[in-house]
């Protein structure tokens, strides 16, 4: 049995539809993570399973139970939020019993559970200080630290890294997995960082305009976006695409672009002529060998790798090197797009299998 | 920097000049509050008397009614106080969490109660209160006061919850509160500034209300000392120095008000529930 089910749940707010129709079904112990670009509906859809939403149409089951019109404190779950949302007015420490005290925890055991999660979460220190004294990561930890003293069915989080700069943002990201590992809770993490979303995930939900476009684990989502939406938006530098025609040259299977055609090597499933869509990977493209001219246009180089700029006819491309190539911008260069790296879309978005 | 120089002794002039102005009738009812009967009228226009005393004071707290006025008018500003920051309260936080039918309705027409003049309102007030037994009654007054001052504190609470971000309820509801616990434990305490502004501006306002005082409550025991202020004007004579001495006198709660509030008035209480 899933620990958390979502079944055909819409949401709409007056006349304005919100979410379409979300159907998920979330493993015990399993770290999901809702991923879109904003107003995609990713947070309305964490704050209904919290119940902060009311449900449209749909139902929501946690542990079995149908929760639908459950309000948040008989369901079981924790939140962090974007803004933490710690209790100002109360230490650390109080801010973590709260929903203990509330439990009628007994003393000892609330401050047991306090000190474990403070040893935890490195708050030992600070547990008598106010959030107002506390940095950024601290507060995230204390808010952390909220939800795991009280050992929840499930973690819910919103972009709770989102406030913080990048390096603590890197730093608190493993910390999330980690705990994730130890705890072994149910998670469902909201953000619209793909990198966050790859990096912690078991499995990825790509969200956009309130429908869910695929769901899958990280490098699924990588190497085979179902639709244009979910190639152009997981990866980053993001995905290359072009618009191409689908022909045969010789009777082999190819894609025509203006000014140059690349052989497929394998047929696929569209009519002579069918407009497409084609995307590569910027590390897939090889500079230096390949049958297409392009011009350099800009060269970024990353420290890891290079990202290099290239006008190939009337397409822009980025690709992507381990190597440091000296590339002179405005210099020729020969562009290989290997077949096999190629992600064909047909015109309705949805990818060509092959 | 001479620029510099002038630029900042004509700021503090002009504030001087701005507190000089404010402060001064405060200084000359003090003035003749201390000046005793003789010299009132015999040492002309001075800033300060030859000789003081404090023998107004002594009249007003001994020989006259004011004490009887000062203790309704803590009643009516008390009352009133406490009944329209309840009621303030609950509607800014209602108007401030909830969104409802006709809420822009409720608004508009909150809003239209603030457009009268009061003056207006006197007659058919008294018309409505004088069948009810709530003339010449500390309760009468204090359900007018709370009426007319009811919508403007509901808003002035509305914008303190709105400053408390919604997620620190959600997160007590989520933590296992429900709405009205998560109210009591974590918004109330930090609306605490709110209330005390919403409660001293409401104090205030009744405390110094004359109108409907003197319109619905003609009897002395049931007047406040607005009213009673009123009493030291006869038919032949008006009694300057018990008059400013009743009026210092009157002072003294307003000031201690703000003094105990004013703490809270100044605290910034929300700081660092959200990303700072």
């Amino acid at each position: 049995m899933s620990a958390i089910d979502i079944c055909g749940v819409s949401k709409s707010y007056g006349t304005t539809p919100i979410l379409h129709e979300v159907t998920l079904a979330i493993g015990a112990g399993e770290f999901v993570v809702l991923v879109g670009p904003s107003g995609c509906g990713k947070s309305t859809l964490l704050r209904m399973i919290a119940g902060l939403e009311e449900v449209s149409a749909g139902e929501i089951r946690i542990g079995g139970t149908l929760v639908n019109d459950l309000p948040p404190k008989a369901r079981d779950i924790a939140m962090v939020f974007q803004s933490y949302a710690l209790y100002p007015h109360m230490s650390v420490a109080d801010n973590m019993a709260y929903s203990l005290r509330l439990r009628r925890t007994a003393k000892q055991d609330i401050e047991t559970a306090i000190n474990a999660a403070a040893d935890k979460l490195g708050l030992g220190a600070v547990l008598e200080r106010k959030p107002k004294a506390l940095s950024g990561g601290q507060r995230q930890r204390v808010a952390m630290g909220r939800a795991i003293v009280r050992r929840p069915t499930a973690f819910l989080f919103d972009e709770p890294l989102s406030n913080l700069d990048a390096r603590l943002r890197e730093h608190m990201r493993a910390e999330i997995k980690k705990l994730h590992r130890e705890i072994g809770a149910t998670s469902i993490y909201v953000t619209h960082d793909q990198i966050e979303a790859m990096t912690l995930a078991d499995r990825i939900v790509a969200m956009n305009g309130g429908q869910v476009q695929q769901v899958g684990s990280p490098l699924e989502l990588y190497d085979r976006p179902a639709n244009l939406f979910v190639a152009g938006f997981i990866g980053s530098p993001a995905m290359n695409l072009f618009p191409a025609l689908f022909g045969r040259r010789g009777g082999e299977p190819a894609i025509e672009h203006a000014g140059f055609t690349l052989p497929l090597g394998h047929d696929v499933t569209l009519a002579e002529g069918a407009a497409l869509t084609v995307g590569i990977r910027p590390e897939h493209i090889a500079l230096g060998a390949g049958s297409v001219q392009g011009v350099v246009d800009l060269v970024e180089p990353t420290g890891l790798g290079t990202i290099v700029h290239l006008t190939l006819r009337d397409i822009a491309l980025k690709a992507f090197s381990l190597a440091r190539p000296s590339l002179m911008i405005g210099a020729s260069v020969a562009v290989d797009l290997p077949a096999r790296n190629l992600h064909l879309f047909g015109s309705d978005g949805a990818r060509v299998e092959r | 920097m001479p620029s510099r120089t002038l630029y900042w002794s004509s700021h503090y002039l002009l504030i001087a000049v701005y507190v000089l102005f404010a402060l001064f009738p405060l200084f000359w009812l003090i003035k003749v509050a201390v000046t005793p009967n003789d010299l009132l009228y015999s040492e002309g226009i001075r800033l300060w008397p030859s000789r003081t005393s404090l023998e107004h004071f002594r009249f007003v707290l001994a020989h006259s009614d004011f004490p009887l006025f000062f203790r309704n008018s803590l009643i009516v500003s008390g009352g009133t106080a406490v009944s329209v920051t309840l009621i303030g309260g609950a509607g800014g936080y209602g108007l401030s969490r909830f969104s409802f039918h006709g809420k822009p309705f409720l608004v508009a027409l909150m809003l239209i109660t603030q457009m009268f003049p009061l003056v207006m309102l006197v007659a058919p007030m008294f018309r409505l209160l004088a069948p009810l037994g709530l003339t010449n009654s500390l309760t009468g007054l204090v359900i007018v006061y709370t009426a007319f001052n009811a919508p403007f504190a509901t808003f002035l609470m509305q914008s303190f919850f709105d400053a408390i971000p919604k997620e620190l309820e959600e997160a007590a509801m989520i933590d296992g509160d429900t709405r009205f616990g998560a109210f009591r434990r974590i918004i109330l305490p930090l609306t605490l500034p709110g209330i005390a502004a919403t409660g001293g501006f409401v104090f205030t306002a009744a405390w110094s209300e004359l109108l409907f005082a003197l319109m619905l409550n003609s009897s002395p025991q049931a007047s406040t000392f607005p009213v009673g202020l009123l009493a030291f004007v006869s038919k032949f004579s008006v009694d300057f120095g018990q008059m400013m001495a009743a009026g210092v006198l009157a002072l003294i709660p307003a000031c201690l008000f703000f003094l105990a509030i004013q703490r809270y008035l100044v605290r910034g209480l929300t700081a660092g529930a959200v990303k700072g």
